[in-house]
């Protein structure tokens, strides 16, 4: 968004319709972000009896039992999440850039073909493959294991789509000839010039597919069968099933969600200053 | 000459092998988490078991079924039903949150609202939200004995909102939608909007036009783009509609487990061992999802960047 930034338009006039609409609509998307803080606040009696929007006494006590809940197995869920995101939406945003400046920047046979078959893999949905893709991951012995999650996660046509635009209008081609006649060779000239050229774009890449990560259900809840290996997704959700008609459960759902909406809520709102949503917009002309 | 030739054949097979060493590491995993699962998909399609020899000693056999699968899912009634309810969802979801998306960021490029900063980064937090825990907020929101709109009715003499009987689950689920979708849509829209430069907008006030007319006669013609890309990826992502169904099940007896076409998938490939038929189900709701993906961007296309190609 610092496309945004640098370009700041006069205001002038006021008019309160505009602005009433967008608070509205701020506040409608704030309401459940609080709504789940005060509910995680609420002894389990004072859940289904005060107003939802009165803030509680038992949020220690909750905070505790979820802590505490099957060994700590919560916190454990955490950072599998931060692993299956973190480590793969890097390795991601590498695997993307690569591609994407080898069809940018480089004349070669099969190019097109190449970037035809991505645009297709962009199409088509990922969540229909998710069972062959277990199907054949069980053949290899790795289904149930981190890597099931960890490995389809970074392949990600829509990075690599945008890694081309953006290497075709941030590196070059001259100062990539330069390098060469200096000696440098291919690696080091991606390593030490492009990469640094196209930061601005990866962070983009590295933000969409750090949240497609965390927020994917659908490949985890088919490739895991061991809780332990579960990201925090997936671990509610499994809380939630089983606490099917037993509403003990309640609180600590709704306190797991309070504790790992808020952290990902900050982490978006310091990036979305760096990320470049122009890219997306203007990705389709490409 | 002899000398020569060798040593550049071996300089330009290095420049040859240069993008596809680059592109190697996204190829291979192209290939094994992409290429060969749909060809897996479409070969398991059409493969089943068959009862070999007579009666009750009949073998069950696994083998090709020819097109068997496909006749299946296409007379599944539980999976046809799914995409209704899916294009019943997808027909409420789909316009409400583009035409908000469009409208939030056209009131915050317009010159006269305040506080835009505030509202951006508002409407902007759910997107950090999983789908499965905006499904879990929402859903204690929907629930009779948690929900606050509910209890308020209760304050008031009212009874509880049934927010999960029918019809009023598909905008249940379209509220969902809605409030994880908009920010990010908004911010596409939003991002194209500022990149047009502000003189294209200096002669329209000149001549007197109101913000609503440029709104409507420049701004909203200029991001057509951005706006197909958003309404492409809200169908692609409603016809991979699962999470949201799926976590609301243990809170809403109205949601079957074949509820759309995911779940009726994977309950196929999981539950009942029909592993052709669930994957005929995903080559057909592939090709359906691609082909609908080609008409909507050939279609726009033509219109939108017609001119410049």
């Amino acid at each position: 968004m610092s496309a945004t930034m640098t370009q700041r338009r006069p205001r002038r006039g006021f008019s309160p319709a505009a602005t009433l609409v967008l608070l509205v609509g701020a506040v409608y998307c704030l309401i459940p972000v609080v709504w789940v803080v005060m509910a995680a606040s609420k002894s389990p009696r004072e859940l289904f009896t005060s107003f939802s929007f009165a803030p509680g006494t038992g949020f220690i006590d909750n905070f505790m039992a979820l802590a505490t809940y099957g060994g700590g197995v919560f916190w454990r869920w955490g950072l599998n999440s931060v692993l299956y995101a973190g480590v793969g939406a890097v390795l991601s945003t590498l695997v993307s850039a690569m591609a994407g400046y080898a069809l940018a920047k480089f004349n070669f046979r099969g190019r097109e073909f190449l970037f035809g078959a991505i645009l297709a893999g962009v199409l088509v949905p990922g969540i229909v493959i998710a069972v062959p893709q277990y199907l054949l991951l069980a053949n290899l012995g790795i289904a149930g294991t981190y890597w099931s999650v960890l490995l389809p996660s970074i392949i990600n046509p829509f990075g690599i789509f945008l890694c081309r635009v953006f290497a075709q209008a941030a590196v070059p081609t001259d100062t990539l000839e330069a390098a060469r006649l200096d000696g440098g060779g291919e690696l080091r000239i991606f390593f030490t010039i492009v990469l640094p050229m196209m930061a601005q774009g990866l962070v983009t890449v590295f933000l969409l597919q750090f949240v497609g990560i965390w927020n994917n259900f659908l490949l985890p809840f088919i490739m895991l069968s061991n809780q332990d290996l579960y990201p925090i997704t997936l671990g509610l959700y499994s809380f939630l099933s089983r606490g099917a008609g037993d509403s003990d459960l309640y609180p600590l759902v709704i306190m797991g969600s309070a504790v790992s909406v808020i952290p990902l809520i900050v982490l978006v709102m310091i990036l979305q200053r760096f990320w470049r949503a122009d890219l997306l917009a203007g990705g389709l002309k490409g | 000459m002899t000398t020569i030739t060798p040593r550049r054949r071996r300089l330009n097979l290095r420049g040859a092998l240069t993008p596809w060493l680059f592109a190697f590491p996204a190829i291979v995993l192209f290939t094994a988490f992409l290429v060969i699962p749909i060809a897996y998909s479409i070969f398991l399609s059409f493969r089943g078991y068959q009862v070999e020899g007579g009666g009750a000693y009949g073998r069950r056999v696994e083998g090709f079924v020819g097109i068997d699968n496909y006749v299946g899912a296409i007379t599944n009634p539980e999976l046809l039903a799914g995409f209704g309810r899916v294009l019943i969802y997808g027909a409420i979801a789909i316009p409400t949150v583009l035409g908000l998306a469009l409208l939030f960021a056209l009131l915050l490029d317009a010159p006269k609202a305040r506080l835009t900063g505030f509202s951006r980064t508002a409407i902007f937090v759910p997107y950090a939200v999983p789908g499965v825990i905006a499904s879990l907020l929402w859903g204690f929101m929907y629930l009779p004995s948690t929900s606050p709109m509910s209890y308020i009715a209760r304050e008031f003499g009212g009874s509880s909102f049934d927010f999960f009987g029918y019809p009023a689950l598909y905008f249940s689920l379209a509220n969902i939608a809605l409030w994880s979708g908009v920010g990010f849509n908004m911010i596409i829209i939003y991002t194209s909007l500022r990149a047009i430069p502000s003189e294209i907008y200096e002669a329209a006030r000149i001549d007197g036009a109101s913000e609503m007319k440029i709104a409507l006669r420049i701004k909203i013609p200029l991001v057509l783009p951005a706006i197909v890309l958003t309404g492409l990826f809200s169908v692609i992502g409603t016809l991979q509609l699962y999470s949201e169904p799926a976590t609301l099940r243990p809170l809403a007896s109205t949601i079957s487990s074949t509820w759309v076409p995911l779940m009726a998938i994977y309950q196929e490939a999981f539950t009942n061992d029909n592993l052709g038929g669930a994957a005929a189900a995903s080559v057909l709701l592939a090709g359906g999802t691609l082909v609908l993906s080609v008409v909507i961007l050939r279609f726009f296309q033509r219109r939108t960047f017609g001119d410049a190609e």
